[in-house]
């Protein structure tokens, strides 16, 4: 068998696989957000908060749950961080600096996990698992509630309200992403990943001398970082190091739960709103996105275009042997096609145009299927988005799932789209107007451009992986990267739930024979239309100079 | 204005013991609980899937080591491979890649340097290694720069250097090379690889034999 059939086989394998997964974690899941029933340990937790589960908030409230929140996890991991020298179970590595304790703590809560330090020597046990680790679980389980916000305020009407954030955060974390992450870590522990404390410890070496080594808790973050799209690695190779995705079976398995949510979300929104065949046309939406860029992406990687690759006769550097090039392919299309940011191999050395296949998928939104609730809310959007579009090819008022369109939810929309584009150019277009931060640059020309516009891309995003020659433990870009991460997660999500309140308070447009048909594969193929030209267009310039002029080129 | 103070102060203080309560949850309980599991029943992969030789410990079978003499077999080249710049009582092995583009003109020279050094080192009197024959894996460096294994390609190139330094028949260390080749996993995963640590172990143990 070729390394081409292999690749394709692993690709059937992993679509069986959350084939199986989609019908029940789906139900699952529509089930834990829509039940009125408490479990013991949440109603401990709602004590601990002092938060009522059974109050119904509009809108403004849901928000505020969402920013308070959030700002009380940036405060909490960056005072970790600057108090890591005195605290123990640290190893005694000394405090992080300020600037990058703020880039740090704002990557975590925002499901971004960019890191601009070297885990493996920078942090110690108690950041990584009483600070870190805590953030892939919540900063997933507050998309996934967003999420839900904006898909009860489709399901619901002649209301404001959207449900209670205490409750849905808390449901996400207790009945979805613990259970999945304490059974995943279990699976990566078995297979080789490490589990342990024992520190900073010596191990022999073959031709003699010792080795030294980081313990720690491996596992259990890396299952919660697949899990809930994070991405944020124990160590610096990320999924690339043998302790954290150690056999082709563990990086296949990775990938999957990246992505099991994602795309099971899709179904637990068609129940909710009534119909699992609107939910079926999302899903049909990111699906097609998905296998397509695994293909370009297999095809240029395998077609190893580029100098040293030609040289080296196949495009290996910066990849693991057991992975090999076909597993890789799908590894780096899946965690930018959604919000996880993981890496098992290096996209800075992919050909050309691979590269600008993983930046690309960063720019349509991360929405096929995207991270943990932003990916639905994402594609929500641009359904939205299509069906205006549609609308307008008509002229008629355009509607979704029986709710109008008016103007002021295509304004919400719109702005929605605008926040990461201008985000991403214009911190790109500074950076680049700027003597100093070019000096980051680790390679020289096209690529020099990609590895910024990459970096601004990613964390505006909030996907987390990089082209990661750019020494980005600057003030320049701790501060940069933190603020455009903070404000391309957070001011969305204010669109978002706004846009949530305006729909929940509509009564339902009743169904005619005018009515855009949104669950058949016509849909679909609008809104992949839509994905593409819309973030194409948008991109294209910034595109061509970077990873497009590059893949040209070789 | 007061009101809306209070009302923010209220608000953080409910996020704040939100985050603890949770932290306690899932930054605690969790990995301690996946500890206690994994300890007691994967004790050997809990703990770096450690491998022994000669009574000692020999290294993980998981992590590439670098400082092979070319007695032994060669793993791929680490040249993103990095030792600690903070905390530097330790000296801690930090992973990554070269992060090179395609067309930069340094990792082009890697290639071109390391590609030739595998035909020079492994062509010996009786036989003699083509570019052509270098496999991709043994020019480029890993992701992780701990790279466990070598492509069988790769491998195969280094027998007949191997068998000569070592005083050993050909077809004895082709042998401990396909008796080391792992194919892909269930037929269809991952690409086939031969672990170097594991393969060389056994290559001492082979030479001290019949030594």
């Amino acid at each position: 068998m070729g390394p081409v059939l292999a690749g394709v086989l692993q690709l059937l394998a992993l679509i069986v696989a959350l084939a199986l997964a989609y019908t029940p974690l789906g139900t699952y899941m529509a089930r834990v957000y829509s039940s009125d029933r408490h479990w013991r340990v949440e109603r401990w937790i709602y004590k601990g908060i002092g938060a009522d589960p059974d109050t119904e908030m509009r809108w403004p409230a849901y928000l505020r749950g969402v920013l308070a929140f959030s700002a009380a996890g940036v405060l909490f991991l960056y005072l970790l961080q600057r108090l890591q020298g005195v605290l123990p179970l640290s190893l005694g590595f000394r405090s992080i600096d300020p600037d990058q304790a703020f880039d740090t703590a704002a990557s975590f809560v925002t499901n971004t996990n960019w890191q601009s330090y070297y885990g493996e020597q920078a942090m110690g046990h108690v950041v990584q698992t009483a600070g870190l680790a805590v953030q892939n679980f919540v900063s997933a389980a507050v998309g996934i509630a967003v999420a839900v916000a904006l898909v009860r305020g489709f399901a619901r009407s002649r209301t404001g309200e959207l449900g209670n954030f205490w409750a849905d955060m808390v449901r996400g974390v207790v009945r979805v992403l613990l259970p999945g992450a304490f059974l995943a870590a279990i699976v990566l522990v078995a297979c080789g990943v490490i589990q342990n404390f024992s520190g900073i410890h010596e191990i022999g070496q073959f031709m003699g001398g010792a080795q030294q080594w980081n313990g720690g808790a491996v596992a259990s973050q890396e299952a919660i970082k697949e899990l809930g799209t994070n991405g944020g690695g124990y160590f610096n190779a990320n999924s690339a190091h043998p302790f954290e995705n150690p056999t082709p079976f563990t990086n296949l398995f990775e990938i999957f739960l990246l992505l099991v949510i994602p795309f099971a979300l899709t179904r637990t929104f068609g129940i909710m709103v009534g119909s699992v065949r609107q939910g079926y046309a999302l899903l049909a939406t990111m699906a097609t996105i998905w296998v397509g860029f695994v293909a370009l992406m297999m095809w240029t990687e395998f077609a190893h275009h580029g100098p040293a690759l030609q040289i080296a006769g196949g495009a290996m550097e910066g990849k693991e042997v057991r992975f090999g090039v076909g597993s890789s392919s799908i590894f780096a299309v899946s965690t930018t096609l959604t919000s996880t940011g993981a890496v098992d191999s290096f996209h800075s050395s992919f050909t050309g145009l691979g590269g600008g296949i993983t930046m690309l998928g960063i720019m349509l939104g991360e929405i096929a299927p995207g991270g943990t609730g932003s990916g639905l809310y994402g594609m929500l959007i641009m359904a939205i988005v299509a069906v205006f579009i549609a609308g307008l090819m008509v002229g008629r008022t355009p509607e979704y799932l029986g709710k109008k369109i008016g103007t002021r939810e295509i304004k919400l929309a719109a702005c929605y789209i605008l926040v990461t584009p201008a985000l991403v150019l214009v911190f790109t277009a500074l950076a680049m107007a700027l003597p100093t931060p070019a000096h980051s640059m680790t390679n020289g020309g096209a690529h020099g451009f990609s590895e910024i516009l990459y970096a601004y891309t990613s964390g505006a995003n909030n996907n987390g992986s990089a082209f990661a020659g750019l020494n980005a433990d600057t003030q320049w870009f701790n501060t940069t990267i933190g603020l455009a991460m903070l404000l391309g997660r957070f001011l969305p999500m204010v669109f978002v739930l706004a846009l949530a309140g305006s729909l929940a308070e509509q009564r339902p447009v009743p169904v005619t024979a005018g009515t855009l048909r949104t669950e058949k594969p016509l849909f679909t193929g609008l809104l992949v239309g839509a994905i593409l030209i819309i973030t194409g267009l948008t991109y294209f310039p910034a595109l061509a100079l970077g990873p497009l002029a590059e893949g040209l080129a070789s | 204005m007061n009101n809306s103070v209070a009302n923010i102060a209220r608000l953080m203080g409910a996020g704040l013991r939100a985050l603890l309560v949770l932290t306690l949850l899932t930054g605690v309980i969790y990995p301690l609980a996946v500890t206690g599991v994994a300890q007691a029943l994967f004790h050997h992969t809990a703990n770096g899937s450690q491998v022994r030789a000669d009574g000692g410990v020999a290294g993980s079978s998981l992590i590439g080591q670098q400082d092979y003499s070319l007695d032994y077999f060669q793993p791929r080249p680490a040249k993103g491979l990095g030792v600690n710049s903070v905390n530097t009582r330790y000296r801690l092995i930090l992973s990554g890649a070269t992060n090179r583009s395609a067309d930069n003109p340094e990792l082009i020279a890697w290639v071109k340097q390391a590609k030739a050094e595998v035909v020079k080192e492994n062509s010996t009197a009786g036989y003699q290694v083509e570019p052509s024959q270098v496999p991709a894996d043994a020019v480029t460096s890993s992701g992780s720069g701990l790279d466990p294994d070598i492509s069988p390609a790769y491998a195969g190139l280094q027998i007949h250097r191997v068998a000569e330094r070592n005083h050993l028949p050909v077809a004895r260390v082709e042998k401990l090379v396909e008796d080391h080749t792992q194919g892909r996993t269930f037929g269809f995963m991952g690409e086939p690889r031969v672990n170097v640590l594991e393969l060389n172990i056994a290559l001492r143990e082979l030479a001290q034999g019949d030594g």
